[in-house]
């Protein structure tokens, strides 16, 4: 199939930044979304012009690299998957395509579609983890944890920290990331030593970054390519409230 | 040169504590004196950074990706192996060990592969104590299971993302570190060079992959987690962005590269589909303990699975090896899926796969277990193919996975270089010819929390706190060096892309360095690579310019760097006149078409030493003593 594209072009976080279009020839359909822009980019490599500058790694969703928001929509609007899995045959000869960059306050354009997400490492910084240092814990077996906690702390850990979420949101909210790593710590017996502080210190930094609030429009959790329940935006929300009554 | 693998005397049990015991320790109050380069951030580096600042050192800490969360080490699916015997199945750590020595063909260090048996289940409680959400049973205990040709369920596992959730938990730990100023992070950086100060590893020269800027580090150690180098075959199940630079550049400093021929091709990834495919994804391996691998029995049978009667089917992995079925190691799971293919039988759009088929397993557990057990590996598949794995057999074939080999390291994960350590995949000590599943995450993890703390405190101690200036003339003229090959490389303005230097590469290395080899398709190699190499300094197109991000130029050095890598890669093949693990010559097999080992002659890591580009390296060899185990032929019958 054939393909126009307009994909936004931007040579540095300086530059003002512009849509171009492009045409994607012979696309087959067992084709990824970004292999179709690997083939656009080697013929315009071997026209001259600079290729297009995109975030990707893993290419198997699960790495949370690629971003891209298709059409309006990140990571292309298919259920439950990311740009890099999106397959060419969700997409018809003759569509257009726009292709942009995540887009929000907290995520400044480097080149092209590539963006800065590095605020979101520093949420985690802020108290994502459990503090234990290496050597000194206890047999593994010595914590018992519930099945079914440990499948609903896993649902929160599947998160791979795409930042779709914020890029969907119209608050460019980043509540479905923190949400996701505070709720699978407070269901862990683990994580409950630190629950009050985590929660507090997380949604400081998420503040200070620039990232907006949740107001309940779900985009997030539409786009959410590892689909992290909304669910745990309210756990998040009890845990805050909780910490700021204790 | 004399490679000293600093093996500890004493009974193998005991070399690891006794070796504790010895190294020389470094003061708390010292610590902070002591500075360590950490480049990579996967579950060894990552591990490893957090781990030693902790201990109090300064940590520097490198990765290419824009987050440390990103390595690659989040592809690992099935899971991590441990001697826990939580099981009451008859594990034990010697079982481990014995396992891991055996899988990888009696071609790996005795005392590190046991010393790995031996961590393994520190490494578990520390993963339950960061809040990995490790899956468990109705008790709250830990769940296991049995993978990739273990007989005992040893395999602890967070559904099929165990690699995301083992790396999230170090990535936290780190992450921890940076916000309490013990590590300072560089995301978006690339080692391009490594600089020797007096013999000794003291700092790296970087390029900042967001603004181009070259600049150098200084360190008392400097630790290389690069990972491996599977993607020479191009097309692996490695993230694009994997490389083997770093790892490259230590060797042109006089690292030596050990037993580059050992490279794993792993049984199941989904078929390729055309030209344009940038990457093979894996299927985990756990899929095999249900799934049944079969191909049709007559040559060219056109029908689709669900018509072709049981008779006509062949489950060629049970037929062959009746006590380990479909779980057989990935050498050889990798290599009968290729003879059955090559033999005409195989199957899809490119008769290149094989059905991995689930209808027995629905039929004996329901949809609902199977489900549980391998729901996201099945949707992705469909995502993938827009097959239902439910209905439809998988198809499957294998492809370039892990690297064993790795830089020569000894039993202090120091190269031959003193105060370069190099840990995880990027090193070769641990897995011999052949890695068994769920050791890889095991391994790196073992490296970064539990050996290099201990031994790198060691080197610091024995050396003294160096306070290195990058002002001296080694960084100047590692800085110089650098910039040189990316101006080189941009000059070159060529016709051809850096992709298709890449794509053919891999074509070469894949049909004649893949995953059966002989001596008159290995000489080939080694007459194309050189004439590739030249073709891509005289006609590859870099666009662009050195200053700000630019990813064909980031492309074109690792293109480049795996240009003359590869020829190592052949010469060690070449050389190793025998068929082990995942290294098989097809000169050496039995009747039956097993690997055929020589242990009279090549009981030994291959160790190259770089002589100049396009010059074949010198051989040194460390002669592998097995104290403990007797050699055996390895037999999955």
């Amino acid at each position: 199939m054939n393909l126009t594209l307009h994909v936004w072009r931007q040579k540095n976080a300086q530059d003002k930044g512009r849509m171009e279009v492009y045409e994607a020839r012979d696309v087959s359909p067992d084709m990824s979304f970004l292999e179709m822009l690997d083939v656009v980019n080697e013929d315009l490599v071997k026209k001259g012009i600079e290729p297009i500058h995109f975030d990707h790694d893993c290419r198997e969703g699960i790495c949370g690299a690629c971003s891209l928001v298709i059409n309006g929509i990140p990571h292309g609007g298919k259920k439950g998957c990311t740009t890099c899995e999106l397959r060419m045959r969700n997409f018809k000869n003759g569509d257009t395509i726009y292709v942009e960059p995540f887009r929000a306050k907290a995520y400044p354009v480097i080149k092209d579609l590539t963006v800065d997400r590095s605020a979101l490492d520093r949420i985690i910084q802020a108290g994502g983890y459990i503090s234990v240092n290496t050597g000194g814990t206890p047999d593994a077996n010595a914590i018992l944890i519930p099945k079914d906690d440990a499948e609903t702390a896993m649902d929160a850990a599947a998160c791979i920290g795409c930042g779709a979420c914020v890029a969907a949101c119209k608050n460019a909210s980043a509540m479905l990331f923190l949400s996701a790593k505070v709720s699978q710590f407070a269901t862990l017996p683990q994580g409950r030593v630190e629950r009050e502080k985590r929660v507090q210190n997380m949604i400081a930094r998420m503040d200070a970054e620039g990232f907006g609030n949740c107001t309940n429009y779900f985009e997030c959790e539409a786009v959410c390519p590892k689909e992290i329940s909304i669910k745990f935006i309210a756990k998040m929300n009890r845990e805050y409230l909780r910490a700021a009554t204790k | 040169m004399d490679l000293d693998s600093k093996v500890p005397s004493g009974p193998l049990t005991e070399k690891w504590s006794k070796h504790r015991f010895e190294m020389k320790l470094v003061n708390p109050a010292n610590k902070r004196k002591y500075s360590a380069i950490v480049v990579g951030t996967g579950l060894a580096g990552g591990s490893a950074a957090a781990s030693l600042a902790e201990l109090g050192y300064c940590v520097k800490a490198f990765c290419f990706q824009d987050s440390p969360r990103r390595a690659h080490s989040i592809g690992a699916q099935g899971g991590i192996n441990a001697a826990k015997n939580y099981q009451n199945d008859g594990d034990s750590v010697y079982r481990l060990f014995f396992d891991t020595i055996k899988g990888g063909d009696f071609r790996s260090r005795e005392a590190n592969t046991y010393r790995l048996a031996e961590v393994s289940n520190n490494i578990i409680d520390q993963c339950a104590a960061q809040g990995i959400p490790f899956a468990r049973e109705y008790g709250g205990t830990l769940a296991n299971r049995s993978f990739g040709g273990a007989q005992v369920s040893r395999t602890f596992y967070a559904r099929g993302q165990t690699g995301q959730q083992l790396l999230l938990g170090a990535y936290s730990a780190l992450q921890r570190q940076v916000a309490l100023g013990n590590v300072r992070m560089y995301p978006r950086t690339e080692m391009l060079d490594l600089v020797l100060v007096d013999g000794h590893a003291k700092g790296i020269v970087i390029r900042d992959l967001v603004t181009g800027e070259i600049t150098s580090h200084a360190a008392d150690a400097v630790v290389l987690a690069t990972g491996g180098y599977g993607r020479v075959f191009n097309l692996s199940t490695m993230g694009l962005g994997c490389n083997v630079t770093a790892a490259y550049r230590a060797y042109t400093r006089g690292a030596l590269f050990a037993n580059p021929c050992y490279t794993q091709i792993h049984p199941t990834c989904i078929p390729h589909t055309g030209d344009y495919q940038s990457k093979l994804t894996l299927m985990s391996e756990s899929l095999r303990n249900d799934g049944r691998i079969w191909v049709p029995k007559n040559r060219g049978d056109k029908r689709p699975p669900n018509e072709i009667p049981e008779a006509e089917r062949d489950y060629y992995l049970e037929r062959k090896y009746p006590s380990f079925g479909n779980l057989a190691p990935r050498d050889i799971s990798s290599r009968s899926a290729k003879e059955v293919c090559d033999d005409g039988r195989g199957v899809g759009p490119s008769k290149y796969g094989v059905y991995l088929d689930f209808s027995d397993a629905i039929k004996r557990l329901g949809k609902q277990v199977i489900t549980e057990r391998y729901g996201n590996l099945f949707e992705m598949y469909h995502l993938i193919t827009d097959e239902d794995p439910y209905t439809v057999p998988m198809r499957i074939y294998p492809a370039s996975h892990y690297a064993m080999g790795g830089l020569w390291v000894d039993y202090n994960l120091m190269s031959n270089i003193p105060g370069l350590h190099v840990i995880g995949e990027a090193n070769f000590s641990d897995h011999g010819a052949n890695r068994l599943g769920a050791s890889a995450l095991m391994q790196g993890l073992a490296d970064g929390y539990f050996i290099l703390p201990y031994t790198i405190g060691d080197y610091f101690a024995r050396v003294g706190a160096k306070n290195i200036s990058t002002d001296r003339a080694e960084f100047r003229e590692a800085e110089e060096a650098v910039a040189s090959r990316l101006k080189k490389l941009l000059a070159i303005k060529g016709t051809r892309t850096v992709e298709s230097f890449h794509k053919a590469l891999g074509e070469i290395m894949w049909e004649k360095a893949g995953m059966a080899r002989n001596e008159t398709r290995l000489k080939q190699a080694l007459e194309e690579i050189p004439k590739l190499r030249e073709e891509f300094w005289q006609n590859a197109r870099v666009l662009g310019s050195t200053e700000g991000l630019n990813m064909t130029l980031e492309r074109a050095g690792r293109v480049a760097d795996f240009l003359e890598f590869a020829e190592i890669l052949c010469y060690d093949a070449l050389n190793r006149q025998e068929s082990c693990g995942a290294h098989f010559r097809e000169e050496y097999q039995t009747p039956e078409g097993e690997a055929l080992r020589d242990d009279k002659r090549f009981a030994y890591v291959a160790a190259w030493e770089y002589k100049g580009v396009g010059v074949k390296p010198e051989l040194h060899k460390e002669e592998l003593k097995f104290e403990t185990v007797e050699l055996a032929t390895r037999s999955y019958k």
